[in-house]
């Protein structure tokens, strides 16, 4: 998921650099205005968390192994801007220290995990925790933003490297979506799992309704979605919809139109492109909804199932001191 | 991903490309990315110009050429992917030679950074940019705690795995989120007594 530098071109390297660095910014302040400053160096090691935690791998099916992303996990925890306070840390170190990511491309990378995936998934973590009281609602909130944040970042990506040219649209949303459909399951589940041990064990660490820091929300999340529904549409909307929109007509005017526009289906007759690619658009946004309703179902018989239970299978041996 | 392939190499620290300025690397560095993401394809001097200086570079610091290398054939698992993409259709635009050029020789240009700069060097750079204060002590304290965390997360496993015999795979996915549950509360006990730490030398 971390885009290296080289696959991204000038325009997109603008756009995604602006409206990330917005998105931090907004951050930060946030931060700055409503954290403790107690909590300020839980900032720093939730990163290290972080990033420790992405090397532990978790089996899945047929001998691969996955492993967590965890924006929405953190963001559960402390709160959408420290999440991408939190994620911005991680990606900055992990592209200038170990070289995963490009530099120019960190605008991106951000982009998609930072704000697509931890603010994106703490907009739906907060919906479904609205809808859903309780811990079983949380734990369902979190199994679902989870799966949600992978899919949107996964979209992210394949849209930014679209726009570039690099990889074509269609076998790139392909590819980057049907595999992340499978691994937002798996990080749905292991965000569910670590949330709800974290919360048997430690409740306090974890940020409740009643915090100033979590109540702040509504208007923080909402700018968020706004956001990555900006950014979305800048890269996304030109190939999901079939009518000229007025982003075409700039493209036109600035001369890249060959290389932003392309139908998602190659033309059968003229008389039936739109109509076909309508069609097309969609069938895949059915299907999208409902995949996302399967989900949330799973999401749901997750929840109930582990707030249920008393204690969790096995591993209570380690909670011993 | 094990951090010891992501890891540096540590060797003589004395040669000329170490201890010049951390603002003429990391500036340099830029420059060097930035011109060859946006060089056009038909600049093939400016692609040839770039490796054979990366080369120098990598003379002048002493870091060994296989080091390089090896960290170079890690990029595979994103440009593979892309390939195969790619290779299912065929009419992409930019030619795959040329993303591949570009993205080895900014690596390449990152690696040679990273394995010759202090990142407390690199930290007062960003300083000296204005970057906001609040991400650099974040920056700083995930730099300052990350390996600490990596050895308690690699502690932990080793634990587990010298206690839990074959179960299930639900048993263990179950315990894999113990383990990172309890590598959070750890890393949280540890910021607090880091806040009594700071705040007894003066912080804020």
């Amino acid at each position: 998921m971390h885009i290296p530098d080289g696959f991204l071109d000038g325009k997109t390297v603008v756009a995604t650099t602006a409206l990330s660095a917005m998105g931090l910014g907004w951050a930060l302040r946030q931060v700055r205005r409503e954290l403790p400053p107690r909590r300020v160096p839980v900032l720093g090691l939730a990163a290290a968390f972080l990033f420790a935690a992405q090397m532990v791998n978790f089996p899945v099916a047929g001998g691969t192994s996955g492993h967590l992303v965890g924006g929405v996990l953190v963001a559960a925890l402390l709160g959408p801007s420290a999440a991408v306070v939190v994620l911005a840390t991680v990606l900055i170190i992990q592209c200038f220290l170990f070289a995963d990511g490009g530099v120019l491309a960190l605008g991106a990378n951000l982009f998609n995990m930072g704000l697509l995936g931890a603010a994106g998934g703490a907009v739906v973590y907060r919906l479904v925790c609205a809808a859903l009281p309780g811990t079983q609602g949380r734990v369902t909130a979190v199994a679902f933003a989870g799966w949600c944040s992978s899919v949107l970042a996964a979209l992210g990506c394949a849209g930014e490297l679209a726009w570039s040219g690099t990889v074509g649209w269609s076998a790139g949303f392909v590819a980057m979506t049907s595999v992340h459909l499978l691994i937002g399951l798996g990080e749905g589940l292991i965000s569910a799992l670590v949330f709800l041990a974290i919360l048997r064990a430690r409740p306090d660490l974890v940020l409740t309704a009643g915090e100033p820091g979590a109540q702040a929300g509504w208007g923080v999340l909402v700018r968020y979605g706004l956001l990555g529904a900006l950014g979305l549409a800048v890269w996304v909307a030109p190939f999901a919809c079939p009518w000229p929109d007025g982003l075409e007509s700039v493209a036109a005017r600035l001369g890249f139109e060959h290389k932003a526009i392309e139908p998602l289906l190659p033309p059968v007759a003229p008389d039936y492109r739109v109509p076909g690619v309508a069609w097309a658009a969609g069938a895949t946004a059915m299907a999208g909804a409902v995949g996302a309703l399967v989900v949330f179902g799973l999401a749901w018989l997750l929840g109930r199932w582990l707030v249920r239970k008393p204690e969790p299978a096995g591993g209570t041996n380690l909670e011993a001191p | 991903m094990k951090l010891t392939w992501l890891g540096h190499h540590h060797g003589p620290r004395n040669s000329l490309v170490h201890r010049l300025p951390a603002s003429v690397k990391l500036g340099g560095a830029f420059a060097v990315i930035l011109g060859t993401v946006l060089a056009p394809p038909d600049w093939g001097g400016w692609y040839v110009g770039v490796a054979l200086l990366l080369a120098g570079v990598t003379a002048l610091s002493r870091v060994p050429p296989l080091f390089l290398l090896k960290r170079l054939a890690l990029l595979s698992p994103f440009v593979l992917g892309v390939a195969l993409v790619n290779a299912l259709q065929p009419a992409a635009r930019t030619s795959w030679l040329l993303v591949l050029t570009r993205s080895a020789l900014c690596l390449a240009t990152v690696v040679l950074v990273s394995n010759t700069t202090a990142f407390s060097e690199m930290l007062s750079v960003l300083r000296r940019v204005r970057v906001p204060s609040l991400l650099i002590t974040t920056l700083a304290l995930m730099h300052r705690y990350l390996f600490v965390l990596v050895d308690e997360t690699e502690r932990m496993q080793r634990a587990r795995a010298s206690r839990t015999f074959a179960r299930g795979r639900r048993a263990r996915w179950q315990t894999l989120a113990t383990v990172l549950s309890q590598l959070f509360v750890r890393a949280s006990e540890r910021a607090e007594r880091i806040y009594a730490a700071m705040c007894a030398r003066g912080w804020k």
